[in-house]
């Protein structure tokens, strides 16, 4: 919950997920995903208080380059290399409300398309003075900004010849467990987008625009950096007025 | 025509990736120096009421090997059966638990653990007590939308009868998916992604 907000803490259930909207377990041009989807159904549970309470994160976490992956993991005097950019967006629920006071969690490959990971082997560098993660609180208007470079493409063993677009890995809790949401950023214009099998894995076009984010002009830096808006969306919570409160729920 | 309802669609979700640790767990993927410890990494301290345990085990893939680089994360009530969450209306939880933790699965031997308390009971939507448990959630490489289940505990026999979640499950031998087996304090929850032993997941 964020400091000065004068409503009430939420304990509605959420709205059920459209589980067509998102991607199912078994996508098997994900070639990963064959093993490691459930075969049975799901069993629903409308929220109770274990999934509509969740973690909630002070600005005490944060350092102050959290939200700066250009100097966050620097030598000091110097910066990673690329193309400089700004990600920012809002935090919304379904019903269109700001989230306010919500931990959201960056990780991305270099200008070359390399993580700094021990399992990665891609041939291109290493960039000493760029790690590739930082993260950000969002505040009272559900408002989240963060500092980057534009990472590259590059290439994993699926297919023979597959291809990842330049994207941005986000974690992003709400206020309830229910709401916890890992997805992906991709970038407006860039033809890979619709090539690759992990953002097939989502059946519907309309689904995969939303995780498009904009070049964001009126917010590019002159000299500086330029600005790419990405709004991410969580479940909504239905109203108290509806929920038949007995005792403890 | 009516009214449009004005709702938005939720933003769908992709896989974690391989790399989750580097945004998730950065110390632990040897990146030094960005946040001082990784998040969720300890949800204990001296002063934290109840019995001390610990919850370990493995996600196992559909031709039972173990999944090497996921990532769990736990959400649970405090000794007391509250949750540390503006939520929380019943009452404040321990100021000495976060409830929640992160762990990812060891790239070497595939195992998790977590330093925890066992929780006290928390009740349904409808008033009846469930039994004590622990909220688990997994993101891997492969996973396309985090799986939602729950561990019990083997020795709250009455309880787990009664529970209403564990109730629901048609199958029941598939119960036996949900309960730890015990060991001391040592709790181990293996985790079956698929197949004959699959664990039960939730859509919650």
């Amino acid at each position: 919950m964020s400091k000065g907000s004068n409503s009430k803490p939420e304990t509605g259930a959420f709205f059920a997920r459209d589980r067509a909207w998102h991607p199912p377990a078994f996508a098997p041009g994900y070639k990963t995903s064959v093993l490691r989807s459930p075969q049975r159904a799901l069993l629903s549970l409308d929220g109770t208080i274990s999934e509509i309470t969740g973690p909630v994160f002070g600005h005490s976490i944060l350092n102050e380059l959290d939200n700066d992956l250009i100097h966050n993991f620097a030598k000091p005097g110097e910066s990673a290399i690329g193309e400089r950019i700004i990600v920012h967006g809002r935090v919304l629920d379904e019903r269109g409300r700001p989230v306010p006071g919500v931990l959201l969690e960056f990780w991305q490959a270099n200008a070359g398309g390399r993580y700094r990971h021990k399992k990665e082997t891609y041939l291109a560098a290493i960039d000493p003075n760029f790690g590739g993660c930082g993260r950000a609180i969002s505040d009272n208007e559900g408002h989240y900004a963060f500092r980057t470079i534009r990472p590259g493409a590059y290439p994993w063993p699926n297919g023979v010849n597959d291809w990842r677009p330049a994207h941005i890995h986000f974690s992003v809790f709400g206020h309830g467990f229910a709401q916890r949401l890992i997805t992906q950023m991709y970038f407006e214009g860039d033809p890979m987008i619709w090539k690759c099998p992990i953002v097939g894995t989502i059946p519907d076009k309309q689904a995969i625009e939303q995780l498009i984010a904009p070049l964001d002009w009126g917010n590019t830096i002159p000299m500086d950096a330029r600005a790419y808006k990405f709004d991410i969306v969580l479940r909504g919570r239905r109203s108290t007025l509806f929920e038949n409160r007995l005792e403890g729920n | 025509m009516v009214q449009d309802l004005g709702y938005l669609k939720e933003t769908p979700s992709q896989t974690a990736g391989p790399y989750v640790h580097i945004g998730l767990t950065p110390n632990y993927s040897e990146i030094g120096g960005v946040y001082e410890t990784d998040l969720g990494s300890v949800m204990v301290n001296d002063k934290t009421l109840g019995e001390h345990i610990t919850v370990t085990g493995r996600v196992i893939d559909g031709a039972g090997a173990p999944v090497k680089d996921a990532v769990l994360e736990i959400w649970q009530a405090d000794s007391a059966g509250l949750y540390n969450s503006p939520s929380e209306l019943r009452g404040t939880a321990d100021p000495n638990f976060t409830g929640w933790g992160r762990c990812p699965t060891s790239s070497t031997d595939g195992v998790f653990r977590f330093g925890t308390i066992k929780p006290g009971r928390v009740p349904f939507k409808d008033g009846r007590e469930m039994a004590p448990h622990i909220t688990v959630w997994i993101v891997a490489r492969g996973i396309n939308i985090g799986l939602h289940t729950r561990m019990y505990f083997p020795e709250e026999t009455e309880a787990n009868a009664e529970d209403p979640l564990l109730a629901r499950i048609e199958h029941r031998d598939r119960l036996a998916t949900l309960i730890a087996a015990k060991e001391g304090s040592v709790y181990t929850f293996d985790i079956h992604l698929q197949g004959d032993k699959e664990t039960v997941f939730l859509d919650i």
